[in-house]
């Protein structure tokens, strides 16, 4: 054989997806090492995004910053907030009054609905599907609309402060929430069986890019994408915080119905079982809102005794973690966010060898990961 | 067209050149007037697909230009003449310029024998399917061109993709077509559509169990060909970025638009003329039809119906269905595709010796395949029908209406930030 004919088949056709392409989400960047169609090696770059969020948290007082949680991920930002005021609230020793933390725990599960709407709609949109995604988005639009109603914002709430939330709730407004979530069941269900039982969709998701249970764990995936790939784990359960402990849910865990456990359908199902388990959350939530302040008595000027702290809460792509360090001054020493997208992008280039091109965006669809909360 | 030609050039005693000068005269005007047709055909299709997508999710689509926003296609044309034609500073000028045309040429030629009406054809060729198979080929010489010269390596791979589909999806294509020729015994568009008759049961589609399955083979086939979703790999948007005409801007990409949309015109047609009764009025012989204007008139009306009926069937289609990966296509091309639509042409061949036509044993298989096809018309709009029922019950609409008007209702803002206003009224008293 010549020479040439024996480095048919051997080069490598390399493609840059990203940081401007419709299947990235914002600018992630993945180099792509291809054999045609098939992938031999998809090496995600990221940084495209960093704004530089835990330097400035250490130009700023503790209040002060709440705000720029807003910005680590702009689809789960009651997380956010509610993280950093946690992890403040713990190195002050602040006592969050019952009120706020029922309005804490509602306004994060309607947060937590709307960040899946996002995310089932670009799985199905990446798959080729441009219909669910507009349906979605008009689910989450009342999302928007009644945290709006809550705190006046509709994207970056900050509605989370520091020793409790910012607003109390208007009169009527509970009874908006209970009619949306009337609403929004059986919605979910037909979610599921229209475009969830679609057989192209299912044969585009079932057994593709399977993360099995030790890899999960190794490479420290968390929330819906560990939960299914058959982890049954959840923060809020198994490391309860606020009052998760007083209401009852269910964990929904990937159980491979098309394919195997771990799966991109999985990662589908797990999203809406957890939508599903939101909405009783919420019902609950609503039904034992007690009465009661809204704000605990925080000091005027936030200075924490020296100490650190780590804090995680379950947000809606899972555990996000802040490791705070205070000197007693009014502004935090270090903060140091652990973000579940960056988990999730991590664990792309183990899994590319032998995808197809377009398994990769299913692929990374169904990590939804978020490119500002990658970089931050 | 012939005859008018010589009657012309014998009422104006025109010599050997004359004469040729004429009918290369007449030859313009029926291009341009085919061209003309194609354009507004490709251009009104745009607009269907923009409403019926709005409409599919929930929203309104266009409705600014025009009435209910038909003349958006004529804006959106304009603006793509006056856009900058970006020619990369890499790219392979020549071919890259010359692509478009490449996929025009491939469907707006084959316009030429589409049988409109009984005397509606520009050229009746006898080997019509036959140029029709042929000459929307072109189109893939026009991507590969494109997905080449484009110097990207989206489009690189766009264009190859579309090269292996549509070549691919040509063999079930002809297969299915194959079926029809059999039974009218004549590749000429006008003879098959003749063959037929105006009712339903007269349709090739419904002549037998196994044209009624070459009719959804060549159809899907025909989508596959078209690069629409659920086969739209070449242009998979969350994959290839936009595929072969990743790079092409203004008119060009214009071009490529254009093609697309008018051969979704194009395979409604000649699924129709090929599978449904083509321009058949029932009741009525092709003999009697070419007597009356009124009755040509309605059956290219008929014609216009049920090609406009697939065209929306495939923009509903596009907007309902994901998309599926090369793998899945190539496979679901042969080892399903191509197997059932020879199975479909030793079936009807069969039949075809069998069969007496005009027998009762003919009118009993057409009059079955014509009831099969209702029944599952009919169980299709059961289904629809109940979904909508079912979903009617629980889904209501005014929760996100109260929702959008309770954000905006000015009553409410002001009990929402009537605590700030009230403050910042106090800073500026004082």
């Amino acid at each position: 054989m010549s020479p040439e004919l024996q480095q048919v088949g051997r080069e490598e056709f390399v493609l840059n997806m990203g940081p401007h392409h419709p299947a990235t989400h914002g600018v992630l960047r993945f180099v792509l090492h291809t054999d045609g169609e098939i992938m031999r090696r998809a090496v995600p770059e990221v940084g495209y995004l960093h704004r530089g969020l835990e330097k400035l948290a250490e130009a700023h007082t503790y209040a002060a910053y709440v705000p720029f949680t807003d910005r680590i991920n702009y689809l789960e930002s009651m997380f956010c907030n509610q993280v950093w005021s946690m992890a403040v609230e713990r190195l002050l020793g602040l006592q969050v009054p019952r009120r706020a933390e029922y309005l804490r725990v509602i306004a994060c599960e309607l947060n937590r609905i709307a960040n899946h709407c996002i995310a089932l709609g670009s799985i199905a949109m990446d798959v080729g599907a441009y219909t669910p995604f507009v349906y979605l988005l008009r689910e989450r639009e009342a999302i928007n609309d009644l945290l709006e109603a809550l705190c006046g914002n509709r994207l970056t709430y900050h509605y989370v402060r520091i020793g409790g939330v910012a607003h109390d709730v208007d009169e009527g407004w509970q009874g908006k929430v209970r009619a949306y979530l009337d609403h929004l069941e059986p919605i979910l269900d037909e979610l599921h069986s229209l475009v969830g039982g679609n057989e192209i969709l299912v044969r585009r998701l079932g057994g593709v890019a399977v993360i099995c249970a030790s890899d999960a764990v190794g490479w420290g995936l968390v929330g819906p994408n560990l939960r299914a790939s058959g982890v049954d784990w959840d923060l809020r359960r198994d490391r309860p915080y606020s009052v998760y402990p007083e209401l009852s849910f269910e964990v929904p865990v990937g159980r491979g119905e098309q394919g195997q456990v771990g799966d991109c359908y999985d990662r589908w199902t797990v999203r809406v079982a957890e939508m599903r388990q939101s909405v009783r959350l919420l019902r609950q939530a609503l039904e034992r809102l007690p009465a009661g302040d809204i704000l605990a008595k925080v000091p005027r000027s936030i200075k924490p005794p020296a100490g650190e702290v780590y804090q995680p809460v379950e947000g809606a792509r899972g555990e996000l973690g802040l490791y705070l360090v205070s000197d007693g001054s009014p502004k935090p020493s270090r903060a140091k966010w652990r973000s579940s997208s960056f988990a999730a992008l991590s664990i792309v280039e183990h899994l590319s060898r032998g995808l197809m091109i377009a398994d990769l965006v299913a692929l990374i669809a169904s990590l939804d990961p978020i490119a500002p909360e990658v970089d931050r | 067209m012939e005859s008018l030609v010589q009657h012309l050039s014998a009422r104006w005693s025109l010599g050997p050149w004359g004469q040729e000068l004429l009918a290369a005269a007449a030859i313009l005007l029926v291009a341009a007037l085919v061209f003309v047709v194609a354009l507004t055909y490709a251009g009104i299709i745009t607009w269907v697909e923009r409403r019926v997508a709005g409409r599919t999710q929930s929203r309104v689509g266009p409705n600014r230009v025009g009435p209910f926003g038909f003349l958006q296609w004529l804006a959106d044309g304009a603006k793509m003449i006056l856009k900058e034609d970006v020619i990369p500073a890499q790219a392979d000028g020549p071919m890259f310029r010359l692509a478009p045309y490449a996929c025009m040429l491939g469907v707006f030629t084959a316009f030429v024998s589409v049988p409109f009406g009984q005397l509606l054809i520009a050229a009746d060729l006898n080997v019509g399917i036959l140029f029709l198979l042929a000459i929307t080929s072109l189109v893939v010489v026009g991507v590969l061109m494109a997905g080449w010269a484009s110097n990207n390596k989206w489009s690189l791979l766009g264009g190859v993709r579309s090269a292996a589909q549509i070549v691919s999806y040509e063999l079930p294509a002809g297969l299915a077509v194959l079926v029809v020729v059999l039974g009218a015994g004549s590749l000429s568009m006008q003879d098959i559509v003749r063959a037929q008759g105006g009712a339903p049961w007269n349709w090739f589609v419904f002549r037998d169990p196994f044209c009624l399955v070459a009719f959804f083979l060549y159809f899907t086939a025909a989508v596959a060909e078209g690069n629409r979703t659920p086969f739209d790999l070449p242009e998979a948007e969350s994959e290839l970025v936009a595929g072969y005409n990743t790079e092409y801007s203004g008119i060009r990409f214009g071009g490529f638009f254009l093609g697309e949309f008018a051969n979704i015109y194009l395979l409604s047609a000649i699924a129709t003329s090929l599978f449904l009764g083509g321009w058949q009025v029932p009741g009525v012989s092709p003999a009697e039809q070419a007597g009356s204007v009124w009755l040509q008139l309605l059956g290219f009306a008929i014609f216009f119906a049920k090609a406009w009926a697939l065209v929306f069937v495939v923009v509903w289609l596009r907007w309902t269905l994901p998309r599926l990966r090369v793998d899945q296509l190539m496979g679901l091309c042969y080892r399903y595709l191509i197997p059932l639509a020879f199975a479909c042409l030793l079936g009807t061949s069969l039949l075809l010796l069998a069969v007496v036509p005009g027998s009762a044993l003919d009118l009993g298989l057409r009059l079955g395949t014509t009831g099969l096809g209702a029944l599952g018309g009919a169980l299709f709009a059961w289904r629809v029908a109940h979904h909508i029922r079912r979903a009617g019950d629980r889904v209501s609409l005014d929760v996100l209406q109260r929702g959008a008007r309770g954000a905006f209702d000015p009553a409410w803002q002001t009990r929402r930030y009537g605590a700030f206003r009230k403050a910042a009224r106090g800073q500026e008293e004082r």
